[in-house]
């Protein structure tokens, strides 16, 4: 009883610190971001995440880690179709998803190369790629007329224009729509989160059969526990 | 017949080298106090992490490419075009962080109860070696993947050298084999990495585990099993037979061979222990941030300075040290300090009494305060600095260091309670 009492004080003690040390130093204004909500799962969503990003992404983002079959494969894609309607560079079926963009000119025209953006779902979060594509507004003082409230002064133009329009801005920050595009704010609002699915794939293709596979081995390792503690009291019951 | 065969093939073996002999002095007639509790488990844990990163280790060397210009791409062809490289990657990268907290619980327990005490002091010094090497081998294999948060942490703690007077500029620049973080220091890294950290590693687990065996395992009530010889009634003697090695010199009581109640014992520790390790490899590889960190995706460029610069959870107990004493040196003084004071503890530890159990009530309290202000530290140590945050930080430092004076002062004339002849049932 005694143990149980000083082991449930340290463990106490332990958390509270530390987390009086984290809200105590947690600091600065954060940006909120909405949820993506995005489903992994969803071929159809990841599909046309896909088209959006080959239309849309792909002249200036590569995904050069990522290949195009994998692709195909893993979002249920027959070949044919694959190369007849995502496939526009006359690149090789089994290449990567890149583009011809030279870096270096790229870095002139836009301050800097745009980023590959194979691991950008896992370098910013999916929620962060959500809100940041629906968070573009007007300013007159950028070279290409929009900023961002998620990424301040990006080097990036609102390429997605013309399916939202433009946003302006208030005093306290808040977007409104000024300028509509050819979608609704909620048929916007999917393309995006598609766009999002496809991004959070790319970053890790294997992260569906990772978890379904993971499992299976916490299964497996319970009943291996379980049977490891039966053998174990049987060697020991000579003992006590 | 095919019995016969094995003992006709292990006689062979045995006069040209001890196997039999090795294996019976070591396992299955070492005797092993009969009650090690939860804490003993993270001893075969630890070697059980050390033999997962040398395996998953070796796969990975296999399709990973040393150099500044492929790293980064070949960490992305792992997992992706190899076959369960994802797995290996993860194995790999998990085992880092699982080796870290086996390792601080397996410390954790030599304080509770009084491991590092006469005659455990070399034993202890072989366990400090290893601590450090593997914060070697675990700090350079961060920077393998060359990504933008291993290339600026690297920064970061190889210009800790430069603070060291008169040679610190021309020691970085041994160090790194460059001006800044290359290719070169990759390269180098790299081979320390695979090869001279693991090896060194191997041979002083070897060596702890030697000494281990020379002077006995301790034990949750700090009594000694072996007794001098002929001191012990015979019917009390413990009724397994034991190496000779052991049993010729002393009475030993209270006492199981390791094998096989003890390995029986460590199998449903290991099973325990990889559930949650797979909970987390196949649900939070990254561990939240912590085990990945999000710059880490994003290829080193040495002029995009990350947001945060934040060592791995691991080293954040002695890098908020560091970075809570202002001066530069001094604060490479404190974080080296801090290690050097764990390698001496067995010296400022004057008392007879080991475990906690038989203690004085003070020593349980700072016992206690210890902990606390470690895991504090390391706390802090992955995030970022501000005023308060340096305030928590000197008063864990001053926690850290006063665990160690205190225990000098007070264990020479401490309030111990009566510890008693044997292990009761």
């Amino acid at each position: 009883m005694k143990k149980l009492i000083i082991a449930a004080t340290f463990g106490m003690l332990c958390s509270v610190t530390t987390l009086v040390s984290f809200t105590a130093v947690a600091s600065g204004p954060s940006i909120h971001l909405d949820k993506a909500n995005n489903d992994l799962s969803d071929k159809e969503s990841l599909k046309k995440g896909f088209k959006t990003y080959v239309n849309y992404c792909l002249g200036c983002h590569q995904l050069q880690y990522q290949r195009y079959n994998r692709t195909f494969t893993d979002l249920g894609i027959e070949e044919a179709d694959g190369i007849a309607n995502y496939m526009y560079s006359g690149d090789k079926v089994g290449g990567h998803i890149t583009n011809t963009m030279p870096e270096k000119e790229a870095a002139k025209w836009f301050g800097s190369a745009p980023p590959d953006l194979t691991l950008e779902a896992r370098l910013r979060s999916p929620d962060w790629i959500y809100t940041y594509l629906r968070s573009f507004h007007m300013d007159e003082s950028r070279p290409f007329g929009v900023n961002n409230t998620v990424f301040k002064d990006v080097g990036m133009p609102h390429v997605l224009q013309d399916l939202q329009g433009v946003s302006s801005i208030d005093e306290h920050g808040k977007l409104s729509p000024a300028m509509g595009g050819r979608l609704t704010t909620e048929e916007y609002d999917v393309v995006v989160r598609d766009l999002t699915n496809f991004l959070e794939y790319v970053g890790e293709p294997n992260k569906l059969e990772r978890k379904s596979i993971g499992y299976g081995v916490l299964i497996f390792l319970f009943i291996f526990f379980v049977i490891s503690y039966f053998l174990k009291k049987e060697y020991w019951k000579d003992v006590h | 017949m095919l019995m016969k065969l094995f003992t006709d093939f292990m006689g062979w073996i045995d006069k040209r080298l001890p196997v039999t002999d090795a294996w019976n002095k070591h396992l299955a007639q070492y005797p092993a106090p009969k009650n090690f509790n939860f804490w003993y488990f993270f001893g075969s844990l630890a070697m059980l992490v050390l033999v997962n990163q040398i395996l998953t280790g070796i796969w990975l060397t296999m399709n990973y490419e040393p150099s500044g210009d492929g790293a980064f791409a070949s960490i992305e062809y792992i997992m992706r075009d190899v076959d369960f490289g994802w797995l290996l990657r993860y194995m790999h990268s998990t085992g880092a962080s699982a080796f870290f907290v086996v390792v601080y619980m397996h410390m954790m327990r030599g304080l509770m109860y009084g491991s590092y005490q006469k005659p455990r002091e070399l034993l202890w010094i072989f366990g400090m070696l290893i601590f450090l090497v593997l914060m070697a081998e675990a700090f350079m294999g961060y920077l393998l993947p060359w990504g933008n948060m291993s290339y600026w942490g690297a920064q970061v703690i190889i210009s800790l050298f430069g603070a060291v007077p008169i040679i610190g500029d021309d020691l970085t620049l041994w160090i790194r084999g460059d001006y800044v973080i290359s290719g070169a220091t990759l390269n180098r890294f790299f081979a320390l990495h695979v090869i001279a950290m693991p090896l060194v590693l191997v041979i002083l687990v070897f060596l702890h585990i030697l000494a281990l065996h020379e002077v006995g395992s301790n034990n949750p009530e700090g009594v000694d099993i072996k007794k001098p010889k002929g001191s012990v009634k015979p019917e009390e003697l413990s009724k397994f037979t034991f190496h000779k090695q052991y049993s010729e010199k002393y009475d030993i009581v209270d006492a199981v061979p390791f094998h096989p109640y003890y390995s029986v014992k460590d199998i449903m520790g290991v099973a325990g222990f990889l559930f949650l390790f797979c909970w987390v490899m196949f649900f939070a590889p990254e561990g939240g941030g912590y085990f990945m960190e999000a710059p880490n995706f994003t290829p080193a460029n040495g002029l995009k300075t990350p947001e945060h610069i934040a060592p791995v959870w691991y080293f954040g107990p002695f890098y908020t040290i560091l970075r809570v004493v202002p001066d530069k040196l001094l604060g490479a003084v404190a974080m080296f300090g801090a290690i050097v004071m764990l390698f001496a503890l067995p010296w400022f530890d004057r008392g007879t009494v080991k475990s906690v159990r038989y203690r004085s009530k003070l020593h349980l309290v700072n016992l206690i305060q210890f902990a606390v202000c470690f895991v504090v530290l390391g706390a802090l140590g992955t995030m970022p600095a501000t005023p308060t945050a340096n305030l928590i930080g000197v008063i864990a430092s001053f926690g850290y260091f006063g665990f160690f004076i205190a225990l000098w002062f007070y264990s020479k004339n401490e309030n111990t309670k009566p510890v008693p002849e044997r292990i009761a049932d």
